[in-house]
Parts: structure tokens; sequence; C-alpha cells
């Protein structure tokens, strides 16, 4: 399983594979890099916060959000068509009932055109084996301390979806526009590890 | 029986070989049973393209399991992506 890559060991190896690709030809010099920054080109929590801004004042957005995502943020300029294919979002809404929480147990999949680049602790080790296990003992360390009638669902990112949680719209709001709301929303709040 | 076991709602176990290599069915997962909740598209197995193998596209589940399940505690649930040949499911009761 993959864990941390701290290993200077695995960096000469990309390198060297990199190298080989373009010495064959396959590869034109600084590709990669090229390409990773298109993939991530405009990548920011502001994209999430934005979907989740729109969702709280447009329960229309909200439900076309919930049943396809792909398609329902396009209306918000959003697309996640950014790399060599489209990826599925899937967007999961909290509830007073039941809390999502997003992590990838294998590796680090993270919806990097709504999200940016993911944060540290989401690619840790610590954070991908025990909050599948104690999500409510996770989220507690994260300042999240749910009632204990709120119950958990965890979405372990292990194959080709990407998610996004839409957190509840905090009390108190109704007065504030679309703009301001999406200021309310954070990284956190889209993984589920903070309540907005 | 139903003609497709593999609907919303149907219960599926997750198989138990842990192969040699790359797989994306989590060890945490293998032999637990588990509710298939919605599918997520089709795409070639992981299994297959991490070995350079061609493969033709399958469906993809959300399989939602009960943490107790999974772990023997815990009152969560964990709904894991799963290719479809990594599930059985299981015979009407």
């Amino acid at each position: 399983m993959s864990g941390d890559h701290p290993s200077s060991v695995i960096s000469a190896q990309v390198r060297h594979v990199e190298a080989l690709l373009e010495a064959r030809g396959l590869l034109d010099d600084g590709e990669i890099d090229t390409r990773i920054d298109e993939f991530a080109a405009g990548g920011t929590p502001a994209n999430g916060a934005r979907i989740v801004a729109r969702a709280w004042v447009d329960p229309g957005f909200a439900e076309r959000l919930l049943a396809d995502a792909n398609t329902a943020i396009r209306e918000v300029g959003l697309s996640m068509a950014g790399g060599l294919q489209e990826q599925r979002l899937k967007v999961v809404a909290n509830t007073e009932r039941e809390h999502n929480v997003v992590v990838c147990t294998l590796c680090s999949c993270y919806p990097i055109a709504l999200l940016g680049p993911s944060p540290g602790w989401y690619k840790s080790e610590a954070y991908r084996s025990r909050v599948v296990r104690d999500p409510r003992g996770v989220l507690a360390e994260f300042g999240l301390e749910l009632p204990t009638a709120t119950s958990i669902a965890v979405w372990d990112a292990s194959a080709e979806s990407r998610y996004l949680v839409l957190p509840r719209r905090p009390a108190g709001t109704e007065a504030l526009t679309e703009e301001q709301l999406a200021a309310l929303v954070t990284r956190k709040g889209l993984i589920g590890t903070a309540a907005v | 029986m139903s003609t497709d076991r593999f609907v919303p709602g149907a219960r599926v176990r997750a198989r138990t070989v842990d192969p040699a290599g790359h797989t994306r069915l989590p060890g945490y997962a293998r032999g637990s049973v588990g509710v298939l909740v919605e599918r997520a598209g089709e795409h070639p197995l992981a299994d297959d393209r991490a070995r350079g193998r061609s493969a033709d596209p399958q469906p993809v589940w959300h399989v939602r399991f009960a943490a107790a399940d999974l772990f023997g505690a815990g009152e969560h649930t964990v709904t894991v992506e799963l290719w479809q040949e990594y599930l059985t499911p299981l015979e009407e009761r």
C-alpha cells in the first residue's frame, strides 16, 4: 500500500523514467509539469464554496447537484473535465441526522479541480487509516463534536469518483448574499472534517 | 431471484482475494457484506490497468458497509467504491 513518499529513491526513479520517456520522444521536455499545471489550474476551495453557496440559496440547484453533480456544476461555470477524462463527482449532503466525511484510504484521491491541492493531513496515514474506523474520534480531534444522534457516513474514494461534502447552512445566515455565504465555507467543511 | 442482482439495495459480499500487486479493494472491506447504494459509472478494472492489461469497462458501485461488520465495532457506515468484479450478490432470502 502506498504510504508517505519522502523517499528520494522514488523521486530519483520518477526522474529517471521521465528522462527515458523524453529521450524516446514519448514525452516533450517538461510536458509532465505542463500537464500538472493545466490539471491544477484554477483549483481552489473557493470553487467548492461557490457550489455550496449556490445549493444553499437555490433548492432546485441543490437537487440537481445531488442527482448529477457533473452536469450541475457547469451551471456555476465549473467542470470535472480538466484531466485526461472527466472524473465523476459525487456530492453528499449533511443533514441533521447524518454527517458525511471523505477519505481515500488507498492513496489520496481528491477533487483537485474544486478544492485545489489536498492538505497534508488528508494524505497522512493517520487520517486515512483512522477516519474509517473511528470517525467520531477523528472529527473530535478536528474540533467537530457531533451530537450522538447524528450518524456518520464515511466515503472512501477507492475508485474513480471524487467527492464533495455539502455542509448544512449555518443558522442565522438568512440575510447573507450568495457571495457572503460562500465565504463561510472552508476546505475542511467540503471534506467533512468541519461543520462548514 | 431477480434477473439483475446488481441493483441498488441488493446485498453483496466483497471478495476475499488478496491479489499480489495493485488492487482497489481495500483490505478492510474484504469478505464483508454491504448494500449497493448507487452505480458510479463504468471503468476498466484498475488491477488490470496497473498490470498493463487491456480491460473492458465494468460497472463500479458505491457499496455501503456497517462499521460493525467491517471492524467489529462502530455505529457509522463506510461507503466504498468497488468494481462489480469484486462483488458477489447474496442469494435472496
